[in-house]
């Protein structure tokens, strides 16, 4: 059980998040918001809570890495980067600005804190094998979370990882696959069946959690449990796309598309007014 | 000019590799290296069985091998990823472009069995595009070697260089050309016959061939400029500039399609300055099965080839 505060600490983060993700990808003009959204409770436990990370240091070798694999929700990361403290929070405003760092999608060369540069669905777990197996090499401790889509799991790539990383031993590899049922064509499962899911993955030869993606208690609980895992461990996060916009929940037309300016003071609005009910 | 004679003593370049990889590791613990099930073909399972920490065979898996290169590369490992060309160029193309030459990470793509040479095999399995593949990604840069000694050469100097490199060798044995070591720097051209009438600029294989040209050619009276041009990517321009000045065309040879390979780089290099170009390499066709030296000579890939297409030309431009 974690103390209240901590919790609504972490809530009050995922609310920042999720604003910012709106706010970026309006002022941008393009992007994807629902993918974002849905990962901003997970994003919050790992950058204030989970993660052991230095942003004055953003090359630290003993830091955990995290991997966002399903690299179209970088407004989402690099929210969670900037409220950590890698750069100010008024380059949000830039994103997929030209002469700007905060590229469409994540890249390590030019965003401190960004630990691989992603957006070909599909690399990211690979590239956090990598990092898992440098820690055994070296003898570290730290850990490597990956966040995958369940779109993304289509790729073969994906698999290849997955049995590579149960094979090296892996046990510092941790997947979060983002569970929001949707892609951009459609619902994942009309797309490509993808059940049962949970048995695929342990047929790999990893462990597997289920947990509600929006809920930080379990959300932060599922971390403390999964510490002492001898094998790589995937969390599949049920969660709902769009979350926390009301109109943008579970549809997919957020996927890859901006809000208009109605739709952004309203969603700015609605998330605003969560945040007065947690702080009321 | 670097003293180069094609000698009766062949050597595998795989060999060197392999042994230039052990003496890496020996000096650095930062190298890692990968292979993809062809560890005994690529022969990087030496390297294995001496340091088996830092060796992990990916199997049958170039995409995840390319990504679990570029996640090591970012924990500081220097990292050396070996296959055949065929795989680690066409296969990964996607992993490379976007994990390893986007973030510019330190990954080495030692790809064996490139050219038609691998024989047998076939078509299928004898690469001819992947120079143009990698020449084309920002970033990275392109090496073919020539002999052994030149390979146990490049193995370290691109180890000391931070960042991404693409090599190919072939499969088959070659004739040793250096009889030292020590002459090699990335991106740099060298001329190893001093002529002034035409200039032959080679890489890799064709190297050897473009030197028995030479002799060929110096019996009719042409006196050919050979330049061995390893770096196909930074390629040494101002060499390329001065031979474009000096002599009165260009033959390009290179054991690769005419597209996209050090043909193009050469005329490239040349750009506001230009001399007729010839392309010597395979002309946009797959290969077949045979034997290697079959398949050089019915593709064109020989010294009597560009001989022959040299006399041409000559006959063309300096009548």
């Amino acid at each position: 059980m974690h103390d209240e505060s901590l919790i609504k600490e972490l809530k009050r983060k995922a609310l920042e998040i999720r604003k910012w993700v709106v706010e970026s990808v309006y002022r941008a003009g393009s992007g994807h918001p629902g993918g974002s959204l849905s990962i901003a409770d997970i994003l919050a436990c790992l950058y204030f809570h989970e993660m052991r990370h230095n942003p004055k240091d953003p090359k630290w070798p003993d830091r955990d890495r995290l991997v966002l694999s399903k690299g179209h929700a970088a407004p989402a990361l690099y929210a969670a980067l900037a409220l950590s403290g890698y750069f100010p929070v008024e380059e949000l405003k830039n994103l997929r600005k030209i002469g700007h760092f905060l590229q469409g999608h994540p890249c390590m060369k030019k965003v401190p804190g960004v630990d691989m540069s992603t957006g070909s669905l599909g690399q990211g777990l690979s590239a956090g094998v990598g990092m898992a197996l440098a820690a055994k090499i070296d003898g570290r401790d730290y850990r490597v979370f990956v966040i995958l889509g369940d779109g993304e799991i289509q790729e073969g790539q994906i698999w290849e990882a997955a049995n590579s990383a149960s094979h090296l031993g892996l046990d510092n590899l941790i997947a979060i696959l983002d569970r929001n049922r949707l892609q951009i064509d459609g619902p994942t499962e009309e797309i490509m069946h993808d059940e049962p899911l949970s048995l695929r993955w342990k047929a790999f030869g990893w462990e597997v959690v289920e947990i509600d993606g929006h809920d930080i208690e379990e959300i932060l609980a599922t971390f403390h449990e999964i510490k002492h895992n001898e094998k790589p461990t995937l969390i599949i996060a049920h969660t709902i796309k769009g979350k926390g916009v009301s109109f943008m929940e579970g549809t997919l037309s957020f996927h890859g598309k901006p809000p208009s300016k109605e739709q952004y003071l309203r969603a700015m609005n609605e998330l605003e007014q969560e945040e007065r009910e947690l702080n009321g | 000019m670097v003293r180069a004679r094609v000698t009766e003593k062949m050597r595998n370049l795989r060999d060197a590799y392999s042994s230039a990889l052990i003496e890496l590791g020996y000096k650095n613990e930062n190298i890692v290296v990968l292979d993809a099930d062809l560890a005994l073909s690529t022969k990087t399972k030496r390297f294995g069985t001496v340091f088996p920490n830092r060796f992990f065979d990916m199997g049958i898996s170039e995409a995840n091998m390319m990504g679990v290169a570029a996640g090591l590369a970012t924990c500081g490992k220097i990292v050396f990823a070996s296959t055949f060309a065929v795989f680690a160029t066409g296969r990964s193309y996607d992993q490379i472009r976007q994990s390893i030459a986007y973030p510019e990470l330190n990954v080495k793509i030692v790809a064996t069995h490139a050219g038609i040479s691998v024989g047998g095999d076939g078509a299928s399995h004898q690469m001819l595009e992947d120079m143009a593949l990698m020449r084309v990604l920002p970033n990275m840069r392109v090496i073919a070697p020539a002999d052994a000694t030149e390979m146990e050469d490049v193995v370290p100097a691109i180890a000391s260089v931070e960042g991404p490199f693409y090599v190919r060798i072939g499969r088959a044995d070659a004739p040793i050309i250096f009889d030292k070591h020590g002459h090699f720097r990335i991106g740099k051209g060298y001329v190893l016959r001093r002529g002034n009438d035409v200039t032959i600029i080679a890489t890799g294989t064709m190297t050897a061939e473009a030197l028995k040209a030479y002799e060929i050619l110096v019996k009719k009276g042409i006196e050919a400029r050979v330049i061995h041009m390893p770096t196909v990517k930074p390629v040494d321009e101002k060499l390329i500039r001065r031979a474009a000045r000096e002599t009165s065309f260009i033959v390009t040879a290179e054991e690769h399609n005419i597209i996209g390979g050090l043909g193009d780089a050469v005329s490239m290099a040349m750009h506001d300055d230009p001399v007729p170009l010839l392309r010597i390499g395979v002309n946009d066709v797959f290969g077949e099965s045979g034997e290697a030296r079959e398949l050089m000579e019915k593709y064109g890939l020989t010294a009597e080839n560009i001989a022959k297409q040299v006399k041409r030309l000559h006959r063309k431009y300096n009548q």
